[in-house]
């Protein structure tokens, strides 16, 4: 990216890494799909190394090869000793320096302080918990989606409840592994608008492969107007559905674990769901948002997510499950 | 006092002269060498088969056991490889997988890659040094049946559903908080294994300084015994972290002790630390050994010496040096501070240099000669174009930000199995198509070789080349799924095809090596013209590994010295027979390999088999909370260990001296540091010594990392009572000292009382000692909890220290023990000079840092 290949050697290099790395840049959990600062410099130094490993690699092999099949004569042993020496040791002190003394100023550069937001994030077994913190030392609580400003850079302070995960969003940075007891920080800095998938890096038991998150970065304007929205109470259902819905809820104690904020459910132990309809996935980024899926979700959650904390509520009737879908997807 | 006797030392003319080595040996006396040997060396037969303690049968037995082992964990990886070949596949669920993914690490690093390496030294080592078996051999046999009863029991845990699912590296607080057995059955069936692994790198170590053949001066061994050296070493300082780590995360598990629970002041990072202190030289364990096979390999390949063997060695020494300040690269996640990073960044990539140093001898040594691409050679050129792919990627990862995005995805797994391949598998198969007709006297089938690499070779790249772009396109390891959304879905099912190619290709591997040869000729002696000893071997075989032990005097004695196969076989060497009937190899002096005496080795027994099972059911006991069978079973597995050495160690002999041929006249005798037996205590007290301080390294991060450390109004432990224990062990080690001095001038008596009142001192000490935290509540917090943890781990040890004691003071009383045979005193008091230093350091931690830390 904004490199120029104005050398025919490098043009060429460049082509080769491209076989195998541009044209694969598909996905919107990928590090070869940068839309962040900390994940863009990450992306050209991976394209140097890469080419630099592919190069000394079929250095390598020629050699091996010269010296197993083409060599015409024997070598005396003492142009062997500086073959030793050479490629052993003189060789790579000069490479390993130079990669050194050009990657490592890069890692302060990627755990900076932020100079906007801070955003506290909490992993759960298996889901997120997500507090952006306002000036006055505030916090509005989400859950299982972060959304970030593009343009400036926005602090994650990390923790963990019960056991280590790892916050990931390959297509903006690095990842950093959230450990209970200890917190640890590092930050974000969208370049791009989009919606980019986040996944826990650390294996942290049953469910670790079905806990991701959607990182939506957007416009300045955008997020202010959201996050203003997000700060609001829940909208009060409206129609009868949604109204029989909210009764469900009630009745079956949902809001001993969840919280929706200007109703009587407070609980802290699951997801908040003040905003659910509004989030662009269910049970951190296993599900879509469909009424399907929270009709799926709800019936089936041991099904779907082995080992979660949230009950089945397969014994719901058929009226009673659509009103209580009907509420939830009302609450934007 | 009486004037104090001496132990005699060897006579004779040494080293030989050519005039010496020419005068032949007549046909009589040959004959006669050869049946007094073939009896003393007899494999026994029938069911008693087992018994064997021969390192030639116990080396077979344990490569094919670590080989089984590895092909069950292969298995595993093909479950896994299933169930990812879709998105959203069904074939295992959540906790299988977990299981699966678990024990597969789990099983081929620990039940296959470090034990391959300890059973084909075990196998090769006394071939390339000449020697006729292992110093230990039953301890070799104890190794093998330990690691057979804990790998199955480990593995078994699967048929049971009741596996470990936390991965191979057992991050608490995941581990400590999971339910069931299975972190119990990972805990103690592995230590029970590393205990095992740690008893045969002594032996290993032991065996390559000691048990050389005269005249095999440290500069000119062959390079394996080099690098048996080097990886004994690392296991020594490498397993015992782990060890430690393991005995505070089953303290968590079993007895609620918060040493990983951050509620209560502990912290899970300290296991991480532990865990890779051990589990980075891990890497480098299972890879010096490979690097140690080619390097037999690659100058019998050239036909020419190794060209750099300083730089070899050097090399070798520095990996094993570098490689223990290497483990936070694993660790470059968890928001350590930018500074320890940037170190442990440089660190890494330094070891590149020792390895490229490696890498390029043997290219150069393929340079200078005429290179013959055999088998043996094209697996070690696969192994090659693998291994610096894995390691150019390794430089890529040592990198801290691009770690930081691709840690823990499927890159790292394409990087670690490109290393693993490539410095572990295909070394270690060309070493067995190499190596197969030193222990089989057949060859291994050309064509079905060829197959068997190509298969192999072309189904890893397939599997792992698009793991890389797997992981970069984010996908996490350890997930037992993925949505069809993510776009893994084909990477995936490549990965998959891939993995059956290689299965294919072990199939084919696995016929050729067990396929039945029987109509196949023998093969010469040395059938790729190497010039190292082992090929020297009998064909066809005899059970006496070396018909009359050499003197060496060059790198190659195959290629250098000349007539020496035909002077080994007339019996013109060294020890060519066995007039009493017993085995016996030849001990040298460490750096100059000097004949220093003959040591009896020990032959066939059943007590080895019967002390690894009560050893065994020790450690598998506990996994059930059973702890009354566990002693029972740990007191049964003393006193099978206390009946095999009483019986067949360090026995005061018929003959003082043995006339070892040559003219030479070697002491049948010895003790100190001239005797095995004293460096095995040394050396395995290193690695106690490195367990315990890794417990002390503990305390002091709960010091410095944790701010509620001793919490407000913390109980300490009673200082008066830590003063009596430091008194009474410092007074034990002293009391054994005098035993040991007065009793080698001759006041037996005298030394008997001393024994006496150490074991009394001993017993007070260890009261008093825990005496000395009895106020403290381990489960309360994390700073009493240490407290106790290093009051137990002293405590065992003087229990193990009292009972040291006691066997010497019935060996005085019985005349196992006298004042010129004492070598079972000389080391346990070596085991009481590392005791007492742990005893003074614990009671300064216990006595004094409290009142520092207040």
């Amino acid at each position: 990216m904004g490199m120029a290949y104005r050398n025919p050697l490098n043009r060429a290099l460049a082509i080769l890494a491209g076989v195998l790395l541009l044209s694969s840049c598909a996905g919107r959990q990928s590090v070869l799909d940068p839309a962040g600062i900390d994940a863009l410099s990450v992306y050209d130094l991976a394209r140097v190394m890469f080419i630099g490993a592919i190069v000394l690699w079929l250095m390598v092999g020629a050699l091996f090869i010269y010296a197993t099949r083409i060599r015409p004569q024997e070598m005396p042993r003492r142009t062997a000793e500086m073959v030793i020496i050479g490629g052993g040791l003189v060789f790579p002190v000069l490479l390993l320096s130079g990669l050194l003394v050009y990657s490592l100023p890069m890692m302060g550069a990627q755990r900076v302080a932020d100079d906007g937001m801070r955003v506290h994030v909490t992993a759960e077994q298996w889901w997120w918990r997500v507090e952006y913190e306002l000036p006055g030392g505030e916090r509005i609580v989400s859950a299982n989606e972060l959304r970030l400003p593009v343009g400036a850079r926005t602090g994650l302070v990390l923790n963990a409840k019960k056991v280590i995960h790892s916050f990931w969003v390959p297509a903006l940075g690095g990842k950093t592994d959230m450990i209970p007891g200890r917190e640890t920080f590092m930050s974000l800095a969208p370049e791009r608008p989009g919606v980019y998938r986040g996944q826990c890096a650390e294996f942290c038991g049953a469910s670790h492969a079905l806990m991701a998150f959607e990182t939506v970065a957007m416009a300045p304007q955008d997020f202010a107007v959201w996050l203003a929205a997000e700060a609001g109470d829940a909208v009060p259902p409206a129609t009868p559905q949604a109204i029989r819905g909210a009764r469900v809820f009630a009745r079956e104690g949902c809001g001993a674990c969840h919280a929706i904020r200007g109703t009587a459910a407070i609980g802290q132990v699951g997801p908040d769901l003040t905003h659910i309809g509004t989030r662009a996935s269910l049970a951190a980024g296993t599900l879509g948002t469909t009424p399907e899926d929270f009709a799926r979700w709800l019936g089936h959650a041991e099904d779907i997510k082995p080992e979660v904390a949230m009950p089945t509520y397969d014994y719901l009737s058929p009226a009673d499950l659509a009103a209580l879908v009907t509420y939830l997807k009302g609450l934007t | 006092m009486n004037e104090r006797e001496h132990l005699p030392v060897a006579t004779g003319p040494y080293p030989p002269t050519e005039e010496m080595l020419a005068v032949p040996v007549s046909q009589e006396e040959q004959e006669r060498g050869k049946a007094e040997l073939r009896a003393a060396w007899k494999t026994p037969e029938g069911w008693r088969y087992f018994s064997a303690v021969n390192n030639t049968e116990v080396g077979v037995w344990y490569c094919l056991t670590a080989f089984a082992f590895m092909l069950i964990a292969g298995l595993l990886a093909l479950a896994i490889r299933v169930q990812l070949a879709f998105p959203d596949n069904t074939f295992l669920d959540a906790d299988r997988f977990n299981q699966f993914f678990t024990m597969h690490g789990s099983a081929m690093m620990f039940l296959f890659a470090v034990p391959m390496f300890e059973a084909i030294s075990i196998l090769l080592l006394p071939a390339f040094c000449g020697a006729r078996d292992m110093p230990f051999p039953r301890l070799s046999a104890f190794g093998y049946w330990c690691f057979l009863i804990g790998g199955c029991f480990v593995l078994g845990s699967l048929i049971f559903d009741a596996g470990p699912k936390a991965g191979w590296f057992m991050y608490p607080p995941l581990a400590t908080k999971e339910e069931g057995i299975g972190p119990d059955v990972w805990l103690l069936g592995l230590s029970f294994i590393e205990v095992a692994s740690i008893a045969a790198a002594v032996e290993l170590i032991v065996g390559s300084l000691k048990c050389r053949p005269p005249g095999m001066r440290v500069n000119i061994m062959p390079l394996y015994a080099w690098y048996v050296m080097v990886v004994g070493g690392m296991i020594l300082f490498a397993f015992p972290p782990l060890i430690a780590g393991d005995f505070l995360f089953e303290l968590e598990r079993s007895f609620d002790w918060p040493f990983f629970d951050p509620t209560r002041g502990g912290d899970p990072v300290l296991w991480q630390h532990l865990f890779w202190i051990f589990g980075h030289p891990e890497v480098y364990i299972v890879f010096l050994p490979s690097i140690a096979i080619a390097a037999m390999i690659v100058p019998t390949v050239a036909q020419r010496p190794i060209v750099g063997y300083s730089w070899i060695v050097l090399s070798a020494v520095g990996t094993g040096f570098l490689s223990f300040g290497l483990w936070v690269h694993h660790m470059f996640t968890t928001g350590l501070p930018q500074l320890s990073l940037g170190f442990f960044s440089a660190a890494s990539e330094a070891v590149v240099i020792p390895t490229g140093i490696q890498l390029f001898a043997f290219v150069a040594t393929l340079m200078v000669g005429r290179v013959k691409m055999s088998l043996p050679m094209l697996w070690i050129a696969g192994a090659l174009a693998i291994f610096v792919a894995g390691g150019l990627t390794g430089v890529m990862l040592a990198i801290v930000p691009f770690n930081w995005q691709v840690h823990d995805t499927y890159f790292i797994v394409a990087h670690l199995h490109y290393t693993l391949f490539g410095g572990m598998v295909f070394p270690v198969i060309a070493g067995v198509y190499y190596f197969y007709p030193f222990f089989r006297k057949k060859l291994l089938s050309e064509t079905l070789g060829r197959w068997a690499f190509w298969l192999i070779f072309t189904g890893f790249n397939v599997t792992f080349l698009p793991m890389h772009l797997t992981g970069l396109r984010g996908m996490p390891r350890r997930i037992f799924t993925y949505p069809e959304s993510a776009g893994w879905g084909t990477l995936n099912m490549i990965s998959t095809v891939g993995a059956f190619v290689i299965a294919a290709g072990f199939a084919v591997f696995v016929y050729d090596l067990l396929r039945s040869k029987k109509n196949q000729p023998q093969i010469p002696r040395n059938p790729w013209g190497a010039g190292t000893l082992e090929f020297s071997h009998d064909v066809p075989d005899e059970a006496w590994g070396v018909r009359s032990i050499p003197h060496v005097t060059s790198r190659y004695p195959l290629w250098e010295q000349d007539k020496i196969v035909e002077r080994m076989d007339a019996g013109r060497y060294y020890l060519p027979d066995a007039r009493d009937h017993q085995r016996e190899t030849i001990v040298t002096s460490v750096i100059d390999a000097k004949p220093v005496y003959v040591q009896r080795v020990t032959g066939p027994a059943w007590i080895t088999l019967w002390a690894a099972g009560f050893t065994g059911g020790a450690f598998i006991f506990p996994t059930f909370h059973m702890y009354a069978p566990a002693i029972v079973c740990g007191a049964f597995a003393i006193v099978c260990v206390l009946y095999w050495l009483w019986t067949a160690t360090a026995r005061p002999p018929k003959d003082q001296m043995r006339d070892v041929g040559l003219g030479l006249r070697l002491p049948t005798y010895a003790s100190g540091p001239d005797s095995v037996g004293w460096w095995a205590v040394w050396i395995t007290m290193l690695g106690d010594a490195t367990a315990y301080a890794s417990l002390v390294f503990g305390f002091f991060f709960y010091w410095t990392a944790r701010p509620d450390f001793p919490p407000e109004g913390a109980a300490h432990p009673t200082g008066l009572w830590v003063a009596c224990a430091a008194a009474a062990l410092f007074l034990t080690w002293a009391l054994t000292v005098t035993a040991r001095e007065v009793n080698r001038r001759g006041g037996v008596a005298l030394a008997r009382g001393a024994l006496l009142v150490a074991m009394a001192a001993a017993a007070g000490g260890a009261a008093s000692l825990a005496a000395s935290v009895t106020a403290l509540d381990p489960t309360t917090h994390v700073y009493p909890a240490i407290m106790w943890a290093l009051m137990v781990w002293v405590v065992v040890h003087v229990g193990a220290g009292v009972i040291m004691l006691g066997y010497c003071l019935a060996g005085s009383l019985f005349g196992k023990l006298t004042s010129l045979y004492d070598a079972d005193l000389q080391n346990v008091t070596l085991f009481w000079h590392f005791l007492v230093l742990e005893a003074l350091v614990t009671a300064a931690v216990l006595g004094l840092v409290p009142g520092w830390l207040a």
